[in-house]
């Protein structure tokens, strides 16, 4: 449960900050909520990494679908080299993922001194 | 809390983000740009996107409608003229705001600032940003705009223009900046009349920033006198002038005296210099024509044009309507300048063709010292200027650049900047006739407006630079062409070479009277034409200077003698006509002398594909492969002994001076290859050049690239070269020496055809898309229809028709 409350206020507050602030917010929105929501090291990296796993690879199809993906089309030929635009996704989605899922990894070390040591992924 | 995992993941997360916050690491910052709430997912615009809106503006005095229709053409209807200026401004924001920024930059020598000094290994900082520094192009700007803002229109134009632009700029945000300026990281700056002014300038470095004056003077050094005239004549044999031959010239205004020095300082003079210049594209002209009533099945006039230029996404032009209580016009629009500047109102219509003359010339500085601080002249020494310019280079130190200014103008070449790799040790001055004050903005503005002959002799006469052959045609049945400019009157030669800028004898004396340009109204002919060709013939009494490829203008003359009951459509077909008229005069002197005898079975194969070959530059065509391929190789064997002699810069004879030769003197002396013992023929160079030519033919046609358009690839290619961002392989044909001049990445820039009958039947395409963003569907929508010689319907919007289906999106600007 605990986790599942993780990777949905992590999606809905990372989108939000997103709004108003810089794009690494994610990163801080992730170490809030794990450090606020106690759970283990691992289960908190994948609920930072799922949670913008989901948004950013979902915000990116959505985008793109309604977009015909033309710029995806262009833009993954441009960055990375070939015409794919659900690599380009994917790499989206990785990229925020994992700096949600280290961050939330951090923000689970500010308050689990007592939760079993968990193994980190 | 458990300190060290905490400080450890604290330190790995915080690493991410910096990384992927910048292009330290990685080539660039990923996370910024690829966070699907700020970076370039942000620039895919919804295939629905919907642009209504309601907008509103302190800086507005009365009320705009935009209606955007399916090709997402903006119809400007303002209740006040300079309210349109302020919303034309805004929507070429809107849609092209990097591309303004970009080519303003380029124009002022600001590139090294955003793509750094080096980029793909070649300098920025030499080629582009201390080459437009040393020309002047923002001290020419600064001129210029002196000199419009003395015009209370043209002030009140611009200034609300730029109001317009900055509005936009005001309501950008990180996620809505336009894709490159998040790809290339920096941000939009403030918009000013002094960019405007810039991107004219820019235009006229492109349109009249061509010279060889060093070329020339190291050819004048190295071959004789006779040899020299015969590689680098001043008129051609099939020359077929803007205003025909025989037309007679009025007594001239002004009496060119050429110095008493010439002989022994300027023509006899012996001088070997390293110089090497950024040139514009040697291929930037166009073709427009105007054929009068009695030569149209409607009965009234029609006028066409297309310019020749880089071909780039996002493209030069944007189309536009703008409808005031003043005036209602429609065309091609400059992103980066007020009003319409290709198009037509509801009296008339007007077009442009470059007219090619020589306004570039350089003068040798004789400095008292190294600290030049003074230099010699009428018999004096007198004091330098100085202008520092300093270059802001990405993520360096800036570069200063201390430039002197003589009565000539900037110092553009010496020690320290020569463009070339070997040393220089002379100074050289630019005379360049963009350094002149001048408002050209007035010209378009009156154009706009124009009712009749008169008032657009009125409005061209504001042209000085760059020189245009200005195309008119009215409903009232007018037709008219002015090579128009202030053009310096000069003696024969005169800025052809290097001049000596020790006294003022070989100064520009005077401009050549405006009343004394060469024009044709209403001719007996029933038209008027230009297409870069020598305005006039050798009667005209004063010298021009320049180079003017003579082939497209024959074959447009040509064609319009011969066309009668002419419609649009017609006019569609001459305008995408891929005939090679050049080929039609060369090709029998290579099938006359390509020696059969001695040709393999191969060889023979391609022979009979260049004897074929019906002329045309089609898509599919393999002959105009052939041919192209053989006469550049002709150019080669009968050029490159005498060329190679030096490892100076020359120029490259015209096409038109080899073809000439060898037609009118079979032993014309430099068919010669001065490295053999014996004497070649013309038989035995043409031969030769087609055995070689079909080595590369070959090649291609190994490849599959046999057929013309693959041969020749036309591109359109994003500004800032992104191949992703670009259109490649356009299956487009013609090239050089067609009407249809579509080259490898340069060609009709904005195809026009008006008729002007009473409800006026226009046509346009240009090859791009209105949006600047390659994110959007509008991006690149005309690209096509252009390649296959199309046109769109141009609609002259009348603002009761707005619910008409044709109108999707509905922009209102309204008083604050």
């Amino acid at each position: 449960m605990k986790f599942i409350v993780s990777l949905i206020l992590i999606i809905l507050l990372s989108f939000c900050a997103c709004l108003y602030l810089p794009w690494w917010s994610i990163a801080i929105v992730a170490f809030i909520v794990t450090a606020l929501i106690p759970q283990g090291a691992g289960k908190s990296f994948l609920a930072g990494f799922i949670a913008l796993f989901l948004l950013w690879g979902g915000l990116s199809y959505w985008i793109s679908v309604n977009n015909h993906h033309l710029l995806a089309h262009r833009v993954s030929l441009l960055i990375l080299k070939m015409d794919n635009p659900y690599l380009l996704m994917l790499v989206t989605s990785l990229i925020g993922a994992l700096v949600a899922g280290f961050a939330a990894l951090t923000g689970s070390f500010l308050r689990n001194r007592k939760q079993p040591a968990s193994r980190v992924l | 809390m458990r300190i060290v995992p905490l400080i450890v993941f604290a330190v790995i997360t915080t690493a991410l983000v910096v990384i992927l916050n910048s292009s330290l690491v990685l080539p660039a910052p990923l996370g910024k740009l690829l966070s699907p709430q700020h970076g370039v997912w942000q620039n895919a615009e919804p295939a629905d996107q919907d642009f209504t809106a309601n907008l509103k503006f302190p800086q507005l005095t009365g009320k705009v409608n935009v209606y955007l229709d399916d090709r997402l053409v903006p119809h400007i209807f303002a209740e006040q003229e300079n309210d349109a200026y302020f919303v034309q401004g805004y929507i070429h924001a809107k849609f092209r705001l990097w591309q303004m920024e970009f080519q303003t930059h380029a124009a002022a020598g600001r590139l090294s600032e955003i793509l750094g000094d080096v980029v793909g290994g070649s300098s920025v900082l030499e080629k582009a940003d201390r080459q437009f520094r040393r020309l002047g192009m923002t001290y020419a700007a600064e001129i210029s705009l002196k000199e419009a803002e003395k015009d209370p229109a043209t002030k009140a134009e611009c200034d609300q223009y730029t109001a317009g632009v900055n509005a936009y700029i005001g309501s950008l945000n990180e996620s809505s900046l336009p894709i490159e300026y998040k790809l290339l990281g920096y941000q939009p700056e403030k918009w000013t009349n002094l960019k405007t002014a810039l991107f004219l300038k820019y235009m006229s470095f492109d349109l009249a920033g061509h010279d060889d004056d060093f070329e020339l003077s190291n050819a004048k050094s190295i071959f004789t006198s006779a040899d020299f005239d015969k590689i680098y004549p001043t008129i051609m044999d099939s020359l077929d002038p803007i205003v025909p031959k025989g037309t007679v010239y009025p007594k001239p205004g002004i009496q060119v005296k050429i110095p008493a020095t010439a002989d022994s300082l300027y023509y006899g003079k012996k001088e070997i210099i390293p110089i090497i210049e950024q040139k514009p594209n040697k291929d930037n002209g166009s073709n427009n024509w105007a054929v009068s009533g009695k030569k149209t099945k409607s009965g009234a006039p029609i006028l066409c044009n297309d310019p020749h230029l880089g071909l780039n996404l996002p493209s030069l032009w944007f189309e536009m309507q703008i409808s005031t209580p003043t005036f209602n016009a429609y065309g091609a629009t400059f992103p980066g300048s007020p009003g319409v500047i290709i198009g037509f109102n509801d009296s008339c219509a007007f077009g442009f063709t470059n007219a090619m003359r020589d306004v570039r010339d350089y003068y040798e500085i004789k400095f008292k010292d190294d600290s030049r601080k003074e230099y010699w002249f009428n018999n004096e020494w007198k004091k330098t200027d100085f202008r520092v310019e300093v270059i802001r280079i990405k993520n360096k130190p800036d570069y200063l650049d201390t430039v002197a200014y003589t009565v000539f103008g900037p110092v553009m070449y010496d020690k320290s900047f020569n463009g070339s790799r070997s040393t220089n040790d002379k100074y050289y001055a630019v005379r360049w006739k963009a350094h002149d004050a001048s408002n050209e903005l007035k010209m378009f503005n009156l154009l706009d407006h124009a009712k009749n002959y008169n008032d657009y002799s009125e409005a061209i006469k504001y042209l000085h630079t760059p020189g245009q052959n200005c195309l008119f045609a009215c409903k009232n049945g007018d037709i008219a062409i002015w090579d128009q400019g202030e053009f310096p009157a000069k003696w024969k030669r005169q800025g052809d070479f290097v001049m000596p800028g020790t006294d003022s004898s070989y100064m520009w004396q005077g401009m050549i009277p405006q009343e004394e340009n060469p024009h044709q109204v209403n001719p007996d002919r029933g038209f008027v034409s230009s297409a870069n060709q020598l305005p006039v013939d050798s009667t005209y009494p004063y010298y021009l200077g320049g180079s003017y490829p003579p082939y497209r203008g024959f074959y447009i003359n040509r064609k319009l003698n011969e066309m009668n009951n002419i419609t649009p459509q017609d006019m569609q077909t001459l305008q995408t006509d891929n005939y090679n008229v050049f080929a039609e005069m060369a090709r029998p002197v290579l099938l006359n002398n390509i020696d059969l005898s001695i040709l393999n079975n191969e060889e023979k194969k391609y022979f009979d594909i260049l004897q074929a070959w019906d002329l045309r530059n089609d898509v599919n065509s393999k002959g105009a492969t052939v041919f192209v391929n053989t006469w550049d190789s002709l150019e080669n064997v009968v050029w490159n002994d005498e060329l190679a002699r030096t490892n100076l810069p020359l120029m490259w004879p015209h096409e038109s001076t080899l073809l000439e030769n060898i037609i009118k003197d079979s032993a014309f002396s430099f068919l010669d290859n001065i490295n053999t013992p014996q004497k070649e023929t013309l038989a035995d160079d043409v031969t030769m050049a087609f055995k070689r030519a079909v080595f590369t033919v070959k090649n291609a046609d190994v490849a599959g690239t046999l057929e013309w358009a693959k041969y020749k690839d036309t591109k359109v290619l994003h500004l800032a070269r992104i191949p992703a961002f670009s259109r490649l392989h356009l299956p487009i044909g013609g090239g050089n020496n067609t009407i249809n001049a579509a080259n490898a990445q340069h060609g009709p820039s904005w195809r026009m055809i008006v008729s002007l009958t009473p409800q006026t039947e226009a046509y346009g395409v240009y090859p791009g898309g209105q949006s600047g963003n390659p994110g959007s569907r509008f991006y690149d929508t005309f690209v096509d229809t252009w390649a296959a010689g199309k046109y769109y319907a141009l609609w002259v919007m009348k603002e009761s028709e707005e619910n008409d289906k044709r109108v999707l999106w509905k922009m209102t600007f309204n008083k604050m």
